[in-house]
């Protein structure tokens, strides 16, 4: 009953615009990167809107991800990145819940500028879904009791890129699916949610890709597609069995992810490809393509028929979901890994320095505040219950309003 | 009457007595957990002894840390989340942690490095003292993340010599240290450091590097197809063969590297090119049969054979190294023993992916160097 109830909460996140006070995954509970949230400051600083701030053990360009009240985030440390980390912190307070620590059994070499916890770990509102660039995947409950633990770098040793790791699960109904894409052994798996066994698995092209899957949803877990970018094509797989229903063939973005919304998928590859999905056909086919909608490394937010992309060297461009023409563009500054977060009419820009530019949105991009938080952040943001959550290589800090 | 209620059951909940996890139940949880295996296996089991298990007592620490000894690296993680609960459980009740117990487990060298490591983090978060107390004797410990800390602070003791002007009592610390060290960073600090007091360090010996080789380049490898191709070398080490190259004939060549990394690099030795493949072989003499390993590191693919049989293969091109990239076991026959590295470049274009190159070194697990019998230097 429980998870029937789940499954429908999940179908009504079908549409764009997700109402609700979790953020379950990388980029939200819907995928766009957009919060129904509106209360929320557009200044901040030591004094002013900072609810609290803590100490993280480790580092990780993972983003927070809040459900329940709790904010979990993940990170890794120790001189070979192999010390995995689960932190889980009361929303209000700020004080420490729970903090679980995994041994990596896969490999954690990485860029030194990523670390192992690259990954933003999933929840399907009662479990929470770690994932690491070392291809561990580990699932606790909200109290931190652990339900299961995969090594699935351990169980397919090849699975590894020395460059490390960084595609985010998602979860559709009771599965949780993750990308696995390198030289070595490449791969996607649908895992059981309660037991942690392989509801399927599938062999993806052999070459690294940093981007994330994400889902088209349909009335019911059974209709939602999984679109997954390999280096030469785009494809779509049915996200609880695993099995082909369509692919589009283009030179994906290798680090920036397709943004779903609706049935539309906006895939970043030198510029943006709109795809509408024909759910009865299970086909897509392509509406615009528009090379000025290019990305950098983040992945483009999609709100109220528009888009949002960043490309070097930090050119906010918002384009028109009808035809992928540019409506306008905004210069911000520095480079750009986390992808933004677009909540009560704003986005909210984390540069790689730790800019936060705060970006109204309408006609124009106009820029109406910049706050300097921690340095060297590359996770995108968290936005749930009238609260920004920042997330460093240090600390994880909690933005709202003063009471 | 709902708040009747409510008294009601806290007063029967209160009379019930805490289900909590004996002694004598921690064994076959352990066993549980320790039975997990790839793909999921035991999981259903696993999760339910997972919860009996953090309901156990703070005392049974050191019998669940020493589940890690015969845990493998499943399992582990497994135990070691329930441990974790346990003692943020105590810890968040007011509660104190077997400080003495923990202790002694982690100065029990019979015990797994990591479940040693774990009851020292545990310990520390209790008693202050521990890490000057402990660490100090633990420059030789089989647990790397300890012998860290021993050689962290041997550092700093050295530094200070150093800032007093002790230059020769810092130098001999420097050296202990790096005698000690195994991880690449503290290894590079040292090497600086004593270089910088006039000392020299041999780092191609202190990692088991292999320095001495004989090359043979180049084989076609055309759209990475030479990677399976068996050439002469594999059939048969002939130091005076002439062998039919991609352009011709090509000979072995003697090569030794002087790089403090032991970087072989076939791109110098020979000449820069593309969809190539290069053989490396040397003679390792050993005075016993043993098994060691072989750490290979290389943005290219790989091929090591040992005697004859192969024992590693990767076929990853560019997509970054770090050393000791890829790690794996032979044994090492008493007397001469050839080893055979096969290098492949691909045919991308990018200036980054112009490395044709390979580091290869011997060592125990814990990384300290295994040296052939008749190694000059």
């Amino acid at each position: 009953m429980r998870s029937t109830l789940l499954q429908l909460t999940l179908a009504v996140a079908a549409v764009c615009g997700f109402a609700g006070g979790d953020w379950l995954q990388f980029r939200g509970n819907d995928g766009t990167g957009a919060s129904p949230e509106t209360n929320l400051p557009l200044t901040f600083d030591a004094k002013t809107n900072v609810a609290w701030k803590v100490p993280l053990p480790g580092r990780g360009p993972s983003s927070p991800i809040v459900v329940g009240g709790r904010v979990v985030v993940t990170a890794s440390s120790g001189p070979k990145g192999d010390r995995l980390h689960v932190l889980c912190f009361d929303a209000e307070s700020g004080k420490l819940r729970w903090h679980r620590q995994l041994w990596a059994t896969g490999h954690t070499a990485c860029h030194p500028f990523g670390a192992v916890a690259t990954c933003t770990p999933a929840s399907d509102g009662r479990r929470i879904f770690a994932f690491y660039s070392s291809n561990d995947l580990a699932c606790f409950d909200l109290d931190g009791n652990l339900k299961w633990f995969r090594g699935l770098a351990y169980e397919h040793r090849e699975a590894r890129n020395d460059a490390g790791m960084g595609s985010s699960p998602v979860v559709s109904g009771d599965t949780v699916i993750v990308q696995v894409e390198n030289q070595g052994e490449s791969f996607a798996a649908g895992i059981d949610t309660a037991t942690g066994e392989t509801r399927w698995r599938i062999e993806r092209e052999p070459d690294g890709i940093w981007s994330s899957p994400s889902l088209l949803r349909g009335k019911t877990p059974s209709e939602d597609v999984v679109v997954m970018q390999s280096r030469s094509r785009l494809t779509g797989h049915n996200a609880q069995t695993g099995k082909f229903l369509w692919d589009y063939e283009a030179s994906c973005h290798t680090i920036a992810s397709a943004t779903t919304c609706g049935d539309r998928v906006y895939l970043p590859s030198y510029g943006l490809h709109a795809l509408q999905y024909d759910a009865a056909k299970q086909t897509v086919e392509l509406l615009w393509y528009e090379p000025r909608l290019s990305s950098g490394n983040s992945s483009p937010v999609v709100h109220e028929g528009r888009t949002y992309t960043i490309k070097p060297p930090a050119i906010l461009v918002c384009g028109d979901v009808r035809d992928g023409s540019v409506l306008w563009q905004l210069r911000l500054q520095g480079a750009q890994w986390a992808t933004p977060v677009l909540a009560g009419g704003h986005l909210y820009v984390v540069n790689h320095q730790g800019l936060v530019q705060i970006v109204e949105l309408g006609e124009e991009g106009k820029l109406v505040g910049s706050v300097q938080i921690d340095p060297a952040i590359l996770a995108s943001p968290a936005v749930a219950d009238g609260a920004i959550y920042f997330r460093g290589d240090q600390h994880l800090l909690k933005v709202a309003f003063d009471h | 009457m709902r708040t009747l209620l409510h008294l009601l059951a806290i007063v029967i909940l209160s009379e019930i007595p805490a289900v909590t996890t004996t002694a004598a139940d921690v064994e076959p949880l352990l066993k549980t957990l320790q039975a997990v295996g790839p793909e999921g296996a035991g999981h259903r089991e696993a999760a339910l002894a997972w919860e009996q298990l953090a309901e156990a007592d703070v005392a049974d620490l050191p019998t669940i840390l020493a589940g890690l000894d015969q845990a493998g690296p499943l399992a582990a993680n497994w135990i070691r989340t329930a441990i974790d609960a346990i003692t943020e459980r105590e810890l968040g009740r007011g509660g104190q942690l077997p400080a003495a117990e923990l202790e002694r487990f982690v100065l029990d060298t019979q015990h797994v490095p990591r479940a040693r490591r774990l009851a020292y983090e545990w310990l520390c978060s209790v008693d202050q003292t521990a890490s000057a107390r402990l660490i100090p004797r633990m420059l030789d410990d089989p647990s790397l993340e300890l012998r860290r800390d021993a050689v962290g602070q041997w550092i700093e003791k050295a530094a200070s010599l150093e800032k007093s002007g002790k230059n020769e009592q810092a130098l001999a610390t420097y050296q202990e240290a790096f005698a000690a060290a195994r991880d690449l960073d503290q290894i590079k600090l040292l090497a600086g450091r004593i270089g910088k007091l006039g000392g020299s360090v041999d780092l191609p010996r202190h990692f088991g590097f292999l320095v001495h080789w004989k090359l043979i380049a180049p084989f076609d490898n055309t759209d990475e197809k030479g990677h399976d191709v068996v050439y002469p070398p594999e059939k048969e080490i002939d130091p005076a063969a002439s062998l039919p190259g991609k352009h011709g004939p090509v000979q072995w060549i003697d090569h030794t590297t002087d790089d403090a990394y032991g970087t072989i690099d076939f791109n110098k030795a020979f000449r820069e090119e593309k969809a190539v493949a290069g053989y490396a072989t040397t003679e390792f003499l050993s005075e016993k049969r043993q098994e060691v390993q072989f750490r290979l590191t290389t943005l290219n693919a790989v091929k090591l054979w040992l005697n004859g049989t192969l024992i590693d293969e990767h076929v990853i091109y560019h997509a970054g190294s770090e050393l000791d990239q890829y790690v794996s076991t032979g044994v090492l026959q008493p007397g001469r023993n050839v080893i055979l590295v096969k290098v492949c470049q691909n045919e991308q274009t990018q200036s980054w992916a112009k490395t044709w190159q390979f580091q290869l070194r011997v060592c125990l697990p814990d990384g300290t160097a295994v040296l052939s019998s008749d190694r000059d230097q």
